[in-house]
């Protein structure tokens, strides 16, 4: 079954008459781990609001778990992961990781159980106690990928979660996400600027063109998994890194520079 | 920041060791300046008074009493065989923190329910907000006998009076305060289906703190100056409203009287605004940037 299916999905802002999206038809399966990249205005982060519900489309069908979108947003049927992590300053990691099952109304007792369970899943244990500004930024972004999942959604949706850190911890972030992902079998959607970082994560890379945004391709990532530091030097993961790339310098991203410069639209 | 988990001994004890300096430094710092305002105003009264200078007033022990027979005249008895004044002046000061605190709790929760109502309505913003601000512009001098006029005289007028100063601050700071958090937190509680009433309790009133915190700071002294100055049209005589006008009479005798009644209601606000400090340290938990 089709954990997101679009269909002739079209939007339009009115202010400044601009069509951020035109006509994107695509469907993704369950299980998949699917890579948005494109250049600077291609909505592909607008895309992800639309799949969330959190814009409406102009035109076109968007269901997820079967359900049209505002259904799927109300049954909770996905997890949302933004660029920053958007903690709560004033609650703690538990409290923050604890909210949305707060507000499913979950008891106190089910509401810890969970918490432990999700932040020994992203390795941290034992920082519960601890107020979001005493994290780094990688901490602070395992934290918001926990409170994504702590109430199982069946779909993940990441908006340039790893943009704002180092080389260092968002490749470490990379494998641990992927291993989340393994465990639990969910449907990932994640919106990136890293060409490498899309072709490493991915099962499937969508590459979309800017103004209007469309879809210029889409490249299958057929590397092995699970994917491993070794991954990164496999000849093979160059190729379609230059796939990717000579997808992009084709839709008018020169270079690395300008998708690299991408912003959130 | 992986540390913070783990406690050193010896950074503990530097640290510690750090606090008490710091605390000193602070104690010091408000000793110092207290002898140096001493310092200035016997200064003042010694040039003015030597040199005979009668601009912008003549400086002798009625206009401006040394600071120490003002201290001393709250150790002396208030009147011929009568209590100590220091003793009388502390039992006003109870009376008018009564009426103040009750404004003030009055005043700041009608003043954050107006906020958490402004907020979800652009259309009442527009509407109400102008006689809101209105409302402020009028004396509280000319609200006072009103109220009097309505409630009859007693603390509960005067506590309405307080609450009249009170509230104003706290609606305008509250609402900047609900529509403070990140648009982004908003998106977050909008994928959690969250309706406005879960949006407010978990997102906009935690975010509006620092925000009504400031505001309760303001109300807090203005509370105190609302009840002294509705004790005025109460004509009541048991708070520091009655001893400011009664010591008023006799100034040409006790200068030193009304100065120290000055001295206690300055007091009363500073210890009002003391206990808001301390409850938003423990109210507020935020990074130490927001803090400060």
């Amino acid at each position: 079954m089709s954990v997101v299916k679009l269909e002739g999905l079209t939007k339009t802002f009115p202010r400044g008459n601009v069509t951020a999206l035109q006509d994107i038809t695509l469907s993704i399966e369950a299980g998949e781990f699917v890579s948005l990249i494109g250049p600077s205005g291609c909505g592909k982060s607008t895309l992800l609001r639309v799949v969330g519900d959190l814009v409406p489309p102009t035109a076109g069908t968007v269901e997820v778990n079967g359900k049209p979108a505002p259904r799927a947003r109300a049954d909770h049927d996905y997890g949302i992961v933004f660029q920053d992590s958007v903690l709560f300053d004033w609650r703690t990691v538990a409290k923050n990781v604890a909210l949305p099952l707060e507000l499913l109304g979950w008891d106190r007792a089910r509401r810890k159980q969970r918490v432990d369970e999700m932040l020994r899943l992203v390795e941290l244990t034992g920082f519960g106690d601890h107020h979001p500004w005493q994290l780094s930024g990688g901490m602070q972004m395992r934290v918001a990928i926990a409170r994504a999942l702590t109430f199982e959604p069946a779909l993940l949706l990441m908006d340039e979660p790893f943009g704002a850190l180092d080389e260092m911890t968002r490749e470490r972030l990379n494998i641990e996400l992927l291993e989340i992902w393994r465990r639990l079998g969910s449907t990932v959607v994640f919106v990136t600027h890293s060409i490498s970082e899309a072709v490493f994560l991915s099962t499937r890379v969508v590459v979309m063109s800017p103004r209007p945004g469309r879809i210029a391709g889409i490249v299958d990532i057929d590397l092995p998994q699970p994917r491993t530091v070794d991954t990164r030097e496999d000849p093979r993961f160059f190729e379609l890194v230059t796939e990717v790339r000579e997808l992009l310098r084709g839709v008018g991203a020169d270079e690395h520079g300008s998708v690299l410069a991408e912003e959130t639209a | 920041m992986a540390q913070v988990a783990v406690a050193r001994p010896p950074e503990e004890r530097r640290r510690r060791a750090q606090a008490w300096r710091s605390a000193a430094v602070r104690v010091g710092t408000v000793v110092l300046v207290l002898a140096a305002l001493w310092g200035l105003w016997e200064l003042y009264r010694w040039v003015w008074v030597t040199t005979g200078w009668t601009h912008p007033f003549p400086v002798n022990d009625i206009t401006m009493p040394h600071l120490h027979t003002i201290f001393q005249a709250l150790g002396q008895p208030s009147r011929v065989q009568g209590p100590l004044l220091i003793s009388v002046l502390l039992d006003s000061a109870w009376f008018t923190a009564k009426e103040a605190a009750v404004g003030f709790l009055l005043g700041g929760v009608i003043g954050f329910f107006l906020a958490c109502v402004l907020v979800h309505s652009r259309l009442l913003q527009r509407g109400f907000l102008p006689y809101i601000v209105a409302s402020q512009t009028i004396p509280i001098l000319a609200v006072a006998p009103m109220v009097v006029v309505w409630l009859k005289s007693g603390w509960q007028s005067v506590a309405v009076i307080a609450a009249y100063l009170t509230f104003f601050p706290v609606t305008i700071n509250t609402l900047r305060g609900l529509q403070s958090a990140d648009p982004r937190a908003h998106d977050l509680m909008r994928t959690y289906a969250a309706n406005r009433w879960k949006v407010l309790w978990h997102l906009r009133v935690p975010a509006s703190m620092p925000y009504l915190f400031t505001a309760l700071k303001i109300s807090a002294t203005a509370s105190v100056v609302g009840a002294i100055i509705g004790e005025l049209p109460s004509s009541i005589q048991d708070g520091l409203g009655g001893a400011i006008l009664n010591y008023n009479q006799y100034y040409s005798l006790q200068p030193q009287n009304l100065w120290a009644t000055n001295l206690i209601a300055a007091a009363l606000g500073i210890t009002f605004f003391v206990v808001i400090v301390i409850a938003e340290k423990i109210v507020v938990r935020r990074a130490p940037v927001h803090v400060a």
